[in-house]
């Protein structure tokens, strides 16, 4: 869509000042937060770029070329002015960068005056020594310059052409990423190791090259080819459509099933890691996204799962247990463990599942709370061993190969196996009768029974088949671990479970693989490193500003699905509709265009 | 005729409110009944009633003679009654054949198993809902089909959403339909075609009709009997002239303008 907003020219420092203050001011809040948090500091020992550059430092670095590019960002709207870009973009990024610098200045100066190490842990000498790169208290005021300059690269973005201004960004991220990435990227494709020094620290040549690389890639064209292979795809309907999805899952499932194969423990470990979240967040996916049942005890299920499956094939499970309890192998294992989830689901789900929104999320995260002090108390200590929990829990073997956590590749092709399946069920009920009641349950439950849904009954279902894949997922992670404890099961894993599907896009099948790749692969789960190892400490900062930043810029979700994305953007819907000639005016149609029924 | 509808002493007060007071009524088999009477009157609680969504204090609500005081909204649409709302409530954000689609749902069978193996049994069922979908929306001409299936309901007109709400409750193959002031917010045109289809719903698609309407050129038009509530009891019922001539009915709508400005 284009727009016609009037430009005007204003002069280099016509600056809209109040913008300024505030973003300059988020600026400076904002560095001196990350310092106290402690990342400058506990990231330092990371070095990114041989020599030259640590994790602690870019940690300060990104948010004063990002303030300083949303300085100069103005929305073009239809019949508004707008200002023309000009160097004043470039002067607003740097006062505003020039405002974040002053803060750490003055943070540097008053951690240097003050003591207040007893609230704040990092108000230390170490984090002081940081922002004086070693010297002297008076060095502190290199921030300014440092912060101004990147504030005004980025506002010049928007001045620059806009291949210039790509070309930047790609060499920018993939320097870093090639840097973050390193133990990971080496896992993969170990002869890239050449890239690196021992250390695994990027060699400053290499890195140079890695950014001509991604430059010659953008002024290639190589950016745009990618979006016109993307935009064909998406345009092709059909059969020809049905055929090309078919190719890319074929190849999607091809590359997973080498990359194992090929990479090391870390990617493999990974990539089970991920696959077990993905279970829950399938699952989790029916309850919330289909069947709009806010479930904040989903845990609950994960637990009943690993906990039935331990106790079915540990010869450690506990004393009470009657003679007669059978042992079972892990897949006879893994049948009762689905019936039992069923039953538990539909235990906690009839009392439940009766009450509406709020009420419904605070009582699930009661339940979730319950079936793990279950697991832990001293009531039932006879069977599940308390805190101790369930140790010994043996591989499941399937006769040609075992599934065990020191083979993590083994249990990824388990897991695949299962979310495979997962998603196949997603995706057929989804397009079923059951999968419509969800979603008319889901918009409104006193019109979708008024219709003759019996609401209960399909709530139930949406409950019990999540339950029934989070169990699946419970059963790999006891085969995997070995051994099974109450705080496996804490309320921060509902939640981040939650988190997956929020930032994935509620309702939507790819999304929620989006969302556990980006969350369980790079920041991981809670307690599983991800990617990004260093910062698993500030794992949970990380997520809650993710979680906040997606509400407010793309509240659908990474991949978002279709029904929810036209709930939050009715109103661009309705003008798209406009744009194409199909807006209702309520006339009937002429039958040339409408009397066609496929 | 057979007596579909039967409706004995039937009361419901809201805290002290009688929204309905001893109502008497019936509808059989075949009919148009027009229900009027001034705003309050408790004419959409009466619907409400019936279709399971509020519950009486007193009185009993027969269906082909059998009872349907306690069931569920859901089963009352299972036995064969479906209405519309006042206050259209469609699912905004689903398709509009979904919408209809959905609707089927007490009058198909497939569970989650035929889905997932996706057998003949699934396979033919969801053609047959999809054909159904299509032949109850074609009942509004072009208006509701074409590219118009795969868009969202709330895209679609007022007049289009209420005629949608129309085709929805069809759907579910009812024997008797409940319209809550259907033409509401319609203009004149749209007002006289809708009428001919109400006559329709009856005579080509065999369905007893009730409905709530403000409209006196609608209820002239179509109905074959009229009942007119005020204060949730019935003040006079016959056809439409003996209705309209009836000295309560019209003070009922014009007569007390004091307590109508308090
Ligand atoms: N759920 C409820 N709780 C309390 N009072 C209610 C409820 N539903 C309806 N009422 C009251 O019952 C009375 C009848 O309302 P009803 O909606 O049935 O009127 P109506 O005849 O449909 O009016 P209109 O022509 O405006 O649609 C009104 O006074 C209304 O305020
Ligand atoms: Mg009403």
């Amino acid at each position: 869509m284009t727009t016609t907003a009037e430009l005007v020219t204003k002069g280099a420092f016509d600056l809209d000042w109040r913008k300024v203050a505030r973003l300059g001011g988020l600026t400076a809040l904002g560095l001196v937060f990350i310092a106290l948090a402690g990342m400058p500091v506990g990231l330092d020992s990371r070095i990114l770029i041989e020599k030259y550059l640590s994790l602690g430092y870019v940690s300060l670095l990104w948010l004063s070329l990002i303030m300083g590019w949303l300085m100069g960002k103005e929305t073009l709207l239809e019949g508004m002015t707008a200002t023309r870009k000009s160097s004043r973009d470039a002067v607003g990024g740097a006062c505003v960068g020039a405002l974040g610098g002053l803060g750490l200045a003055i943070l540097g100066l008053l951690i240097n005056t003050f003591d207040l190490r007893d609230p704040l842990v990092n108000w230390s000498p170490q984090t002081l020594d940081i922002l004086t790169f070693g010297g002297g208290v008076g060095v502190v005021v290199v921030w300014i310059p440092i912060c101004a300059a990147l504030g005004a690269v980025g506002g010049a973005l928007h001045l620059a052409p806009p291949k210039v201004a790509k070309a930047t960004i790609a060499a920018i991220l993939t320097v870093l990423m090639t840097a973050i990435f390193a133990t990971f990227i080496v896992d993969v494709v170990s002869p890239l190791d050449f890239l690196y020094s021992k250390n695994r620290e990027l060699k400053l040549g290499w890195a140079l090259v890695l950014a001509a690389v991604a430059v010659g890639f953008v002024f290639s064209g190589g950016g745009q080819q990618l979006a016109r292979v993307k935009a064909d795809y998406h345009n092709t309907t059909g059969p020809a459509k049905t055929r090309q999805t078919a190719a890319l899952i074929v190849v999607s499932a091809a590359v997973l099933i080498i990359i194992p194969q090929v990479a090391g423990k870390i990617t493999q470990e990974l990539m089970a890691n991920i696959g077990i979240f993905l279970l829950l967040a399938l699952g989790l996916n029916i309850v919330v996204g289909m069947a709009g049942i806010l479930d904040l005890g989903y845990v609950a299920f994960f637990a009943v799962g690993g906990y039935t499956t331990a106790v079915l094939t540990s010869p450690n499970r506990g004393e009470d247990w009657p003679g007669w309890f059978p042992t079972l192998p892990w897949w006879g294992a893994l049948m009762v463990t689905v019936v039992v989830a069923s039953l538990v689901g539909l235990f906690i789900g009839a009392p439940v599942i009766r009450m509406r929104g709020d009420y419904l999320a605070i009582v699930t995260l009661g339940f979730g709370e319950i079936i793990r002090i279950l697991f832990l108390s001293d009531w039932l200590n006879g069977y599940f061993n308390g805190a101790q929990g369930i140790t010994n829990v043996p591989p499941a073997d399937f006769g040609v190969f075992e599934v065990k956590g020191t083979d993590p590749r083994s249990v990824f092709y388990l897991v695949l196996v299962f979310a495979a399946l997962s998603i196949y069920v997603s995706w057929r009920l989804e397009h079923s009768r059951l999968g419509r009641a969800w979603m008319a349950v889901r918009e409104d439950e006193s019109v979708a029974e008024a219709m003759g849904i019996n609401t209960v009954n399909v709530k139930l279902a949406a409950f019990v088949v999540g339950a029934i894949l989070a169990s699946f997922s419970g059963a790999i992670f006891a085969a995997k671990v070995g051994s099974i404890f109450p705080t496996s099961f804490l309320i921060l894993v509902s939640i981040i479970i939650l988190v997956i599907v929020i930032v994935g896009g509620m309702g939507s099948i790819l999304g929620v693989i989006a969302g556990s790749v980006v969350l369980v692969g790079i920041l991981g789960g809670p307690k599983q490193p991800g990617l990004l190892q260093e910062f698993s400490q500030y794992k949970l900062l990380i997520y809650g500003a993710l979680l906040v930043w997606m509400m407010l810029q793309r509240p659908e979700g990474l991949v978002p699905n279709v029904r929810r994305t036209r709930e939050l953007h009715q109103d661009e819907f309705l003008q798209d509709a406009w744009l194409k000639g199909q807006v209702d005016t309520g006339e009937e149609e002429p039958a040339v265009e409408g009397g066609e029924v496929r | 005729m057979n007596r579909l509808l039967d409706i004995q002493r039937l009361s419901v007060s809201f805290g002290g409110l009688h929204a309905l007071r001893d109502l008497n009524f019936h509808v059989d088999e075949g009919e148009i009944v027009g229900v009027i009477g001034p705003n309050g009157a408790g004419k959409t609680t009466f619907f409400n009633m019936i279709s399971g969504m509020v519950r009486p204090t007193a009185g009993e609500i027969l269906f082909e003679g059998e009872s349907l005081i306690g069931l569920d909204p859901n089963q009352v649409t299972q036995r064969g009654i479906a209405r519309t709302f006042q206050n259209v409530r469609l699912f905004a954000n689903m398709t509009i054949l979904e919408n209809v689609m959905v609707s089927q749902h007490c009058r198909t069978k497939q569970n989650a198993f035929g889905a997932l193996l996706n057998t003949k049994g699934f396979k033919e069922e969801e053609a047959e809902i999809r054909r159904n979908a299509e032949e109850v929306l074609g009942f509004f001409g072009t208006r509701l089909v074409g590219y118009r299936l795969e868009q969202p309901a709330s895209v679609l007109s007022y007049a289009n959403r209420r005629r949608l709400e129309i085709a929805r409750a069809m759907a579910t193959r009812p024997k008797l339909i409940l319209l809550d002031e259907p033409v509401a917010g319609m203009n004149p045109k749209e007002s006289a075609e809708l009428t001919g289809l109400i006559s329709k719903l009856r005579d080509d698609w065999g369905f007893t009709v009730v409905m709530i309407e403000h409209d006196m050129n609608v209820v002239r038009d179509v109905s074959d009997r009229v009942v007119c509530l005020d204060y949730g009891e019935t003040l006079a019922q016959g056809s439409f002239d003996e209705v309209s001539n009836n000295p309560a009915v019209i003070e009922a709508y014009l007569g007390r303008p004091l307590e109508k400005k308090a």
